[in-house]
């Protein structure tokens, strides 16, 4: 995280890759504990990294990663659970033998980042796409849209932290 | 959007580089606090005797506790913008303006006193105290909001309590100066009301726009 923070995007992107299989499996086990289907752990994990994302300056260079991390975990899952909590959900003790019985899924795909994506303004849309969903570069998108990086960099991020919001106002 | 999408793009955001919260704090408070400045000229003004005030150390005195609490509130307030925190060894610090006004009146029981201790603690005007530092301290607490926002409190409302504490202590160092009443007693009663308010005011706001 420190090279990250120093601005090495690909040390970053490794921490990333790094960390989501652990939020995963705590996002999974706090599902179970609430009684919750797991099948919603995937919004979870990539809720807990975009505030990961839009909060890293919060983190002390000199502190432990870690809590730091865990507590971000541990807020997010309580707001997915307190927001879940407010909808109907079927008794998952009527599935649960179906449940032991099938293969646990390695990944199940998430929709609410999908689905608030949609809302966002046409631009920041189509610059998230880009870069997400293509794998094209800043500079690649910069060129497509006939922007300036400069802009295509403010349309990402104001797309990630729009995004967030939506996330948790929904 | 599949996660590993997700993680691309945000490794692609990494230059955006968000300013420490200490930073946006202080630039929020430096921009509101000339606005309560400006509200305390207009609306009540500093009291005439201002200059002959200074030298009674119990004006003074008011000066050390209001601002002991916007500082140990600010303090507090920042720490608490960060996920991982929480109030344990931190709390203390919020006691040092109870400790100063605690003081005061000690000493002041020792001295002579003109008026009886009730008369004191009444003062002459305690609605106008109790209703002008919950208004000054409007405009500091929404630059305290909006500083504490920039970071991720792991609990908002308490946030938004001692968020309250620091706009009502930073409100009450500028309606010192026009308040005429300088008993300990008086500070300790009606400062300590209003405070309440400020901070019940800034819990039930963190609790809304805090979260992260």
């Amino acid at each position: 995280m420190q090279q990250a923070v120093a601005g090495d995007d690909e040390a970053y992107h490794r921490l990333l890759r790094q960390v989501t299989p652990v939020l995963r499996a705590a996002a999974r086990r706090g599902l179970a504990r609430a009684g919750q289907p797991a099948d919603q752990s995937e919004d979870i994990v990539q809720e807990i990294l975009l505030a990961v994302h839009l909060k890293r300056h919060t983190w002390d260079v000199n502190a432990p990663f870690a809590p730091w991390l865990f507590a971000i975990a541990r807020n997010k899952l309580i707001d997915a659970l307190r927001r879940r909590g407010r909808r109907i959900f079927v008794n998952i003790d009527d599935f649960a033998e179906t449940l032991a019985d099938a293969p646990a899924a390695p990944q199940v795909s998430a929709g609410e980042v999908a689905a608030q994506l949609q809302t966002l303004p046409q631009r920041q849309r189509e610059v998230l796409q880009s870069i997400a969903v293509e794998a094209s570069s800043i500079k690649q998108t910069a060129e497509r849209f006939a922007m300036s990086e400069g802009a295509v960099r403010v349309a990402l991020h104001r797309a990630l932290s729009s995004l967030t919001a939506k996330l948790r106002e929904s | 959007m599949d996660t590993d999408q997700l993680i691309r793009t945000l490794a692609a955001d990494n230059a955006q580089r968000a300013l420490p919260v200490g930073i946006i704090l202080l630039l929020a408070l430096m921009a509101a606090t000339p606005v309560s400045t400006a509200m305390l000229l207009l609306g009540l003004g500093i009291r005439p005797d201002i200059m002959v005030a200074m030298r009674n150390p119990f004006f003074d005195l008011k000066f050390v506790v209001t601002m002991a609490l916007a500082i140990s509130a600010a303090t507090v307030s920042l720490h608490l913008s960060r996920p991982e925190a929480s109030l344990h060894g931190w709390g203390w610090l919020l006691v040092a303006p109870i400790v100063v006004v605690a003081g005061g009146i000690a000493s002041e029981m020792m001295l002579p006193q003109r008026l009886p201790m009730l008369a004191r603690l009444v003062g002459h005007n305690s609605m106008v105290c109790m209703s002008a530092i919950p208004v000054l301290s409007l405009p500091i607490l929404a630059a305290a909001m909006i500083g504490l926002r920039h970071g991720a409190p792991a609990r908002p409302a308490l946030a938004g309590a001692i968020a309250g504490l620091l706009s009502a202590g930073a409100a009450a160092t500028l309606y010192a100066s026009h308040c005429t009443d300088d008993s300990p007693l008086f500070v300790a009663t009606w400062y300590t009301i209003a405070t309440g308010m400020v901070a019940g005011l800034g819990a039930l706001i963190g609790q809304r726009v805090l979260r992260y």
